[in-house]
């Protein structure tokens, strides 16, 4: 009887995180409309675009070869299992052991690394394009990212998010200097993965600083919705990693009764607002960087995770 | 007995092997018999060494009264050596069946039959040797016939070079091989590994020993800076010889180095261990961003083997961190790293290999730009290929993610370390070991963009057939040993438990019974990992979707040009190549790999085309090597004038000599 409620939890996070992708990434469009002074398409308008999209039929070039198909099941899957393994509204679910952090990292990059194949895989002037910068902005970020994660894995003394997250909201933590420049690291290789504003837009086609539009270009239909759920997917992962990592409040603990659970869950749909509002905003008010301006951004990135990992040891030893 | 007998007897039956091949060389049947039989030999070898494994076999030793007479040959086989054993039988029968369909395109196998055999057997009696003789003979032999392997081709004047320069690296590391053995042994001291290991040695000898040792195996295996013949030695043999010589022949000299740091020099200093990471760091991120500049696919992949090798001495050197202090169960788990990566270096490294041969085999070209649109023409080699570059990028749920993971949970436990140069320099050394596999991920997805996905770059690739049924075997049972041991690494790593354990004297938790084959090397709170279970998630989430979305949805499908933004160009030449997808991270690591890069415009009204030229400079190269060999050559030119003196002249020499050796004593004493 336990094993099915937890096998039901489990299978609840992985609905939850598929039903909110899409309605965060409407959410965010929303606001960017409202702060522009449009009205803006409705926050459910992502989900019409994926079942219109889903219905379509599709076209594929003439030398699209198996693995162009079979990719966006691939990069769709192994999205939403990475996603599925970060804690939203629970902590503690069946199978939250399955993938440490380091592992979900390396998940998302086998993500980057068949999208990037399937970008070449048509032969085209523009897959090659985002292929080849999107590898350029994945090795600056990912490890920046593992340097985030080890910051915040040596303060937690753990690399499992359970624990993490248990850890954090413990109160044990305090304010700490190196988690501060950690969340700042996070938040520029989430802009970064996520191909936001000032990294790449995701709004525009036919413009030679896009990355990841560029790569999908040859895509259409069924393909296509796959792969725009794994990007919504995608961002709704790194939300909800910031936000259980830095602001773990609310989060249903291990064996929590129902009450706790809808708690959690109402939380964390705060949370997400939230996050979605604060991109929209930051989106808002910055430019677009020139291609090669990126990796000093990155760089930063990878130079605060690695100083907050640095002070951890010296505030450790005075 | 047992253990090492079988060892012994098929190390011989191998090096008897090329002395038969010699003769039989000529024949139609030849390379079936001698490829078959070596095949046979390693799998033997390789099922031996993991019986002895799996039943906890104590260390067993043999000696033959051959070599130096009041020595003799002595053999050992503890779980150390059965491991790299196992490791040399499988790769080496690979290679072996995969040659049997491969080397019918050989047009001189007269060239490589006699030598291929001799070669396996002499890495089997380096990593059996139980003495400094025999190590150093077996090692020299093992260097030699695979000299005689890279010159297979030797019409060829980039061949002739490489031979050149892997013969002078060679000897030079076998030399310095041999001061560290001398060192070692002492004045009076006897050269059989167990009196080695009792002897009681200076800090300052074992220090110069674990130096000297550095150097030594270092260059066989291609650290930094002492890696400039590796790319141009491994992919100048043919290919099966090339999966040999980075996929077994490196972990060799892995061995050897693990051999003397950890068991025989006695016990290490924790300030040796810096100075491995630092290299094993510097390795691994300069060989792969040389692997992201070349255009040839088999030297990406030999700059790809100094990047692995990197990350394995950087494990090592962890290791070497936490065995100094003392902290054995931490030592266990970085050795547990750099062993498995061993293994799966071999696995995935041997596999790609012999993907580049069966394209060279079936384009005749090797550069990216000439390939393009395999997967059309090789659809199995080119699907083997794919899980070779998806193990080698270090990506879950295949093996190379495993070893990087354990890698990276060893660099979680660095603040436990006392030194505070360590703990500093730890988690930086971390984030470079990241870097350098993000990287990798970018080289493999060039790798295998420009070969084989895209259209076809030139003519050759337009008639490429799918490579020969032995060839295909041997890749994917490789390919099936990348996906068993990334998805059931547990089984594995409680088999290399033993040899961990007889070198830093403690083992990690087993691994084998776990709950869903979860990784789980500290503690479960701290970190676990299920490649099994990650797989079958993607697997199972993946094909549902598919198959709702096809029933559901729809699956209409309609075939058409490419799209390309409205402009589609029916040129191949249009794709993005090998220097225009390298390009971002060229002008990114600029400063690292001393780019260049010049765009010549035709001055206004001159109708004559731009040039745009660029490239990358290995500094090792330019600033140590070249400085060097003038400064022999020079010296030498210099010299040669002794040549034309009169019997005066000479005598007077001999006589300065000799007075001068005679004051040296004088002072001496």
């Amino acid at each position: 009887m336990e094993l099915i409620w937890n096998l039901l939890l489990q299978g609840a996070q992985m609905m939850v995180v598929l039903a909110l992708a899409p309605g965060l990434t409407g959410l965010v469009r929303k606001v960017k409309s409202r702060l522009t002074r449009r009205r803006g398409a409705p926050i459910l308008q992502p989900y019409r675009d994926l079942a219109r999209l889903l219905r379509k039929e599709v076209v594929l070039a003439d030398n699209a070869s198996w693995l162009f198909r079979v990719s966006p099941y691939m990069i769709f899957a192994a999205t939403w299992v990475a996603a599925a393994l970060v804690p939203t509204f629970a902590i503690g679910l069946q199978f939250s052991w399955t993938a440490d952090l380091i592992a979900i990292v390396a998940l998302l990059g086998s993500v980057r690394f068949f999208l990037a194949l399937a970008g070449m895989d048509i032969g085209t002037s523009f897959g090659g394009i985002g292929s080849s910068r999107e590898m350029m902005i994945g090795a600056i970020a990912e490890p920046a990212m593992l340097l985030t994660m080890f910051s915040v894995a040596l303060v937690a003394g753990t690399t499992q998010l359970s624990y993490v997250v248990e850890f954090m909201a413990s109160g044990e933590v305090g304010i700490r200097v190196s988690l501060g420049m950690a969340l700042i690291a996070l938040i520029i290789v989430a802009i970064a993965e996520n191909a936001r504003i000032p990294v790449d837009n995701p709004s525009t086609h036919l413009e030679l600083t896009m990355v990841h539009e560029a790569m999908v270009l040859e895509y259409s239909g069924r393909h296509l919705a796959m792969i725009e759920l794994a990007a919504m997917l995608k961002l709704h992962l790194y939300v909800a990693l910031i936000g259980c990592i830095f602001s773990p409040w609310g989060i249903a603990p291990n064996d929590s009764g129902p009450g706790e659970l809808l708690a959690g869950f109402v939380f964390f749909l705060g949370k997400l607002a939230a996050g979605g509002i604060l991109l929209a905003v930051f989106e808002t008010s910055i430019a677009k960087m020139r291609v090669f301006r990126v990796p000093d951004l990155l760089g930063a990135a990878l130079m605060l995770g690695l100083l907050g990992t640095l002070l951890l040891f010296v505030s450790r030893s005075l | 007995m047992m253990g090492v007998g079988v060892a012994a007897t098929m190390a011989a039956f191998l090096l008897a092997l090329s002395l038969a091949a010699i003769t039989i060389a000529g024949r139609r049947s030849a390379p079936s018999i001698i490829y078959g039989l070596s095949g046979a030999a390693c799998v033997v070898l390789a099922l031996a060494a993991i019986i002895a494994l799996a039943t906890r076999a104590e260390a067993t030793s043999l000696t033959v009264p051959i070599g130096l007479p009041w020595l003799g040959a002595h053999l050992v086989q503890d779980a150390l050596s059965a491991v790299f054993l196992a490791l040399l039988g499988i790769g080496g029968a690979m290679a072996s069946f995969y040659a049997i369909g491969y080397g019918r395109h050989e047009h001189e196998p007269q060239r490589v039959l006699p030598f291929f055999p001799g070669f396996l057997g002499a890495m089997t009696l380096v990593v059996l040797a139980g003495d400094a003789f025999t190590f150093l003979l077996s090692w020299e032999i093992m260097s030699l016939l695979s000299w005689a392997l890279v010159l297979a081709h030797h019409r060829d004047e980039g061949s002739r070079s490489a031979g050149y320069l892997y013969l002078v690296m060679a000897g030079f590391g076998t030399m310095v091989l041999l001061l560290a053995f001398g060192l070692m042994a002492g004045a009076q001291g006897s050269y059989e590994f167990a009196a080695i290991r009792a002897v009681e040695r200076s800090p300052g000898i074992a220090a110069l020993v674990f130096g000297l040792m550095v150097v030594g195996a270092g260059s066989k295996a291609g650290l930094v800076p002492l890696h400039v013949w590796l790319p141009v030695a491994h992919p100048a043999a043919p290919s099966h010889v090339s999966a040999l010589m980075s996929g077994v022949m490196t972990k060799v000299a892995v061995y050897g180095f693990i051999r003397v740091a950890f068991d025989l020099a006695g016990p290490v200093e924790w300030w040796m261990s810096p100075i491995i990471i630092v290299i094993g760091v510097a390795t691994a991120v300069m060989g792969i961003l040389f692997a992201i500049m070349d255009d040839d696919g088999k030297r990406i992949l030999a700059y790809s083997t100094i990047e692995n090798i990197g990350v394995i001495f950087a494990a090592l050197g962890l290791a070497l961190a936490f065995q100094a202090n003392g902290m054995h169960a931490l030592a266990a788990l970085a050795m547990t790293a750099a062993l498995l990566h061993a293994m799966n270096h071999m696995m995935f490294k041997s596999l790609l290999f012999m993907v580049m041969g069966a394209v060279l085999n079936a384009t005749g070209r090797r550069d990216l730009d000439g390939l393009g649109g395999l997967i059309h023409r090789m659809p199995v080699t080119a699907f083997l290929a794919l899980v070779g570059v998806t193990a080698i990028s270090a990506l879950p749920p295949l093996n190379g993610f495993v070893s990087e993971w354990l890698l990276f949970q060893t660099v979680l436990q660095s603040p436990q370390l006392p030194q505070p140069a360590l703990q500093f320099m730890v988690p930086a050394a971390g984030g470079l070991l990241a870097l350098a596999a993000a990287l990798a991920a970018a080289c493999f997805v060039r790798f295998y963009g420009v070969a084989f996905l895209g259209r076809a770059r030139s003519g050759d690739v337009a008639g490429a057939i799918e490579t020969d049924r032995w060839s295909l075997g041997a890749m994917a049972a490789l390919a099936a040993l990348c996906v068993l041991a990334g998805i059931l690494p547990g089984y594995l790593i409680d088999l290399i438990a033993p040899a961990v354990d007889i070198i830093v004297g403690a083992r990690i938790l087993p691994q084998g019974g776990n709950a869903w084959l979860t990784l789980v090397p500290v503690a479960d709170v701290r970190s676990s990992y299920s490649g099994f279970l990650v797989m079958v998630f993607v697997a199972v989430t993946g094909s549902a979707v598919a198959w709702l979305v096809h029933r559901l949805a729809s699956q209409r499908l309609r075939r058409g040009p490419a799209w390309d933004c409205g402009f589609p160009n029916a040129d191949p030449i249009t794709q993005y190549g090998g220097g225009s997808f390298a390009q971002p991270i060229r002008r990114v690591m600029a400063s690292v790999l001393a780019a260049h890069e010049t765009v010549t415009m035709p001055p206004p009204g001159d109708p004559g085309p731009a040039r745009h030229t660029a490239g990358v400079e290995d500094l090792a190269w330019s600033r140590l090597y070249l400085p060097l060999a003038s400064a022999v050559t020079g010296t030498t030119i210099r010299l040669n004038a002794l040549q034309f003196l009169t019997i005066r002249r000479y005598l007077g020499l001999v006589f300065a000599s000799l007075i001068l050796l005679l004051v040296g004593l004088a002072i001496w004493n």
